[in-house]
């Protein structure tokens, strides 16, 4: 990240201590950062604080009307240590990101090293057609794979019956199969990932590669000890918001099978098991318990990642 | 430059060909949805028909439609139209060689298959855009597209050239916070947000969709403020001096040389805002006729999915404006992945 200019630290306290003009330089500064930081007041910290109090109440509300709201201590998360959805849940959410995240961070990289190959033709035309399906809106791309992984009438069944197999998977009926059908739909949108990935190569200085060439490496010793390395940055990049994004998944199985968890409880992820505690059970303050640990387990895994920085992530230059 | 070498043109056939060979795999979804768009319903359900659109083959002889069959004959299977239909036997005429005597089938015409020929049904597409006043939906999803571009655009670019331009106290910590919103799960401000715009009388219109978008959000705030940096200051200062105030610098030094990252934020956004599900989903459940097209689909499918032909053709309408957008500015969108990616 490009340094950020200093702010001159004279004595006095925030605006009261500068110079006029540094004074009317700040002062500029917060009008024009005030959308965001009204915005941020509004839509972030003041609901993120609320619902840190519901934790504490027992807002529910029923048909005949909310119960009386009071204050309930620290019931809701004794009860969210007891509760086997919450474990069973975020295990289905862990379960599902140990497939995804691998494959969604090894794909796209791989898929780039293809594009970048010096030996494609018409790669310009290739990386858009690539990048095409992460333009589609998802609840489109769902109901297009909901029917390509139809177990009678998919393409995919049916191209495995042309090959000979005839034990072909129920794929998003079967518990052994939701998941990689998931996975497949994911794979669908790494145009964007492949397209950074991309351009992160083509920003490796090619004298490394040529210096790795003198050397005599090949390709796989070249790809782990020089590419690799150099784009470290943006695996980083992807890994974090990969987490992120993956400790929140549950649109696709919502829209697939309206949150049902079908097959079995497979898909009964742990956001998806906040969202129903919300708007169908209606149990605002459990809720708001179940989400404030997700932002716990977001937070613990995004500091431990940005920890582990320093030992894997190699930035070149601070200086751009 | 590159010379010729017989080596290197193996190579580049070999690594083409394979490129296409997995390109096509995974453009196959799109060729299924158009396949399945234009068939029938008898189709769907038919066993063995063909994975292209297809009806069963009929023959016009002398202005009557007749079903064709296959009939096997003493020269194997033919494809023949039945002219005369008889419970034990049935004539046919071989509309290859229609000066031929008819031929007598022994046996009931029911038992027979039918060859099927290429007939894409258009009016599944008909049929979906009425079932589901697509015209409306579309006209939702764009007026809620470029309504919260606008919202989008100037409070980032607002709120970037504060960040990029000005000495503040406490800068590096509200950039800070400001990225660290990209972490919070979205699930920890839902319930009061939403039940702040039930109290307000919001839900069930489409302010709480286009409200926040005019205070700025993390993504495009950086992605401006990172293209902001690159315009050198001397610019600035030498406006400055000839007496402009910073919001005639942002609008006469530093949009002019935005264009490129202004392009890149547009098309996400529009292409964000058509795939937008959640919101508009907890906020217009109640008001289907200002639900955006994502939404539409998935209530349309909630009806129809016992009929795919319907679903296929309701999902290509949907992606058909963000493809046409994407396939006409593709040269603006990949540099647009360059400026937003690269940058980290």
């Amino acid at each position: 990240m490009a340094a950020v200019a200093t702010n001159s630290k004279k004595n006095g306290f925030f605006l009261w201590g500068m110079s006029p003009n540094s004074r009317r330089e700040a002062i500029w500064g917060y009008i024009f950062l005030s959308p965001w930081i009204i915005g941020f007041l509004l839509f972030t910290l003041i609901p993120t604080v609320a619902t840190l109090g519901f934790t504490f109440t027992n807002i529910v509300i029923v048909q005949e009307g909310a119960k009386p709201l009071a204050f309930v201590g620290l019931d809701n998360y004794t009860t969210l240590v007891k509760d086997s959805q919450v474990w069973e849940s975020l295990l289905v959410t862990l379960k599902f990101a140990a497939i995804a995240l691998p494959i969604g961070i090894l794909l796209p990289i791989a898929l780039a090293l293809l594009l970048n190959s010096k030996h494609l033709r018409l790669a310009n035309l290739f990386r858009t057609l690539f990048y095409l399906p992460y333009i589609i809106p998802f609840v489109a791309a769902i109901f297009l794979w909901s029917g390509m992984l139809n177990p009678g009438t998919g393409w995919i069944n049916q191209a495995l019956r042309a090959f000979g197999i005839a034990n072909t998977p129920n794929w998003m009926e079967d518990v052994n199969w939701v998941y990689p059908s998931l996975v497949l739909i994911g794979i669908w949108g790494i145009g964007n990932d492949m397209m950074i990935s991309l351009a992160g190569l083509q920003g490796v200085p090619t004298e490394l590669y040529d210096a790795a060439k003198v050397d005599g490496a090949g390709f796989l010793t070249t790809t782990l000890n020089v590419t690799l390395p150099m784009i470290s940055p943006i695996i980083f990049y992807n890994l974090t918001l990969g987490i992120v994004g993956l400790l929140q998944y549950f649109l696709v199985p919502l829209v697939l099978n309206s949150g049902t968890g079908q097959p079995g409880n497979a898909t009964l992820f742990y956001n998806m098991v906040i969202y129903k505690t919300f708007f169908t059970y209606q149990n605002m303050s459990y809720g708001a318990t179940m989400a404030w640990l997700l932002f716990l387990i977001t937070l613990g895994i995004t500091l431990v990642l940005f920890k582990t920085q320093k030992y894997w992530v190699y930035y070149a230059a601070e200086s751009r | 430059m590159k010379k010729f070498k017989f080596g290197n043109l193996f190579k580049d056939s070999f690594t083409t060909l394979a490129t296409v060979a997995i390109l096509c795999l995974f453009l196959s979804p799109l060729l299924y949805m158009v396949f399945t768009s234009l068939k029938t319903k008898e189709q769907m359900t038919a066993q063995g028909s063909p994975i292209w659109p297809a009806q069963p083959a009929t023959f016009t002889y002398q202005g009557t439609v007749l079903d064709m069959y296959n009939v096997p004959t003493d020269q194997g299977i033919k494809a023949l139209a039945l002219f005369k239909k008889g419970r034990t036997e049935s004539q046919f005429i071989d509309p290859a060689n229609l000066n031929a005597q008819p031929y007598t089938f022994a046996g009931s015409y029911r038992s027979l298959d039918r060859p099927w020929a290429f007939s894409p049904s258009w009016d599944n597409y008909s049929k979906a855009w009425n079932t589901i006043n697509f015209p409306r939906l579309f006209f939702n999803t764009l007026a809620l597209a470029f309504i919260s571009l606008v919202g989008t655009i100037a409070s980032c670019i607002l709120v970037a050239y504060g960040f990029a331009r000005f000495r503040i106290p406490g800068k590096n910590f509200l950039f800070t916070l400001l990225i660290s919103t990209i972490f919070l799960p979205a699930a920890v401000t839902l319930v009061p947000t939403y039940t702040f715009f039930v109290k307000i009388g919001w839900v069930g219109t489409w302010l709480p969709l286009l409200v926040p978008t005019f205070f700025a959000n993390a993504y495009d705030v950086f992605l401006f403020r990172q293209y902001f940096l690159t315009i050198p200051r001397e610019m600035d200062e030498a406006a400055m001096m000839d007496g402009a105030g910073p919001f005639r610098i942002l609008m006469s030094i530093i949009l002019p040389q935005s264009i490129p990252v202004i392009v890149a934020v547009s098309i996400f956004h529009i292409v964000w805002s058509w795939n937008d599900f959640f919101a508009p989903m907890i906020y217009l459940s109640t008001r289907e006729d200002l639900q955006p097209i994502a939404v539409g689909l998935n209530r349309f499918n909630g009806i129809h999915s016992t009929q795919p032909q319907l679903v296929q053709a309701a999902a290509m309408m949907t992606l058909l404006v963000p493809v046409l957008i994407f396939l006409i500015g593709q040269r603006a969108f990949m540099r647009g992945v360059v400026i937003t990616g690269v940058e980290k």
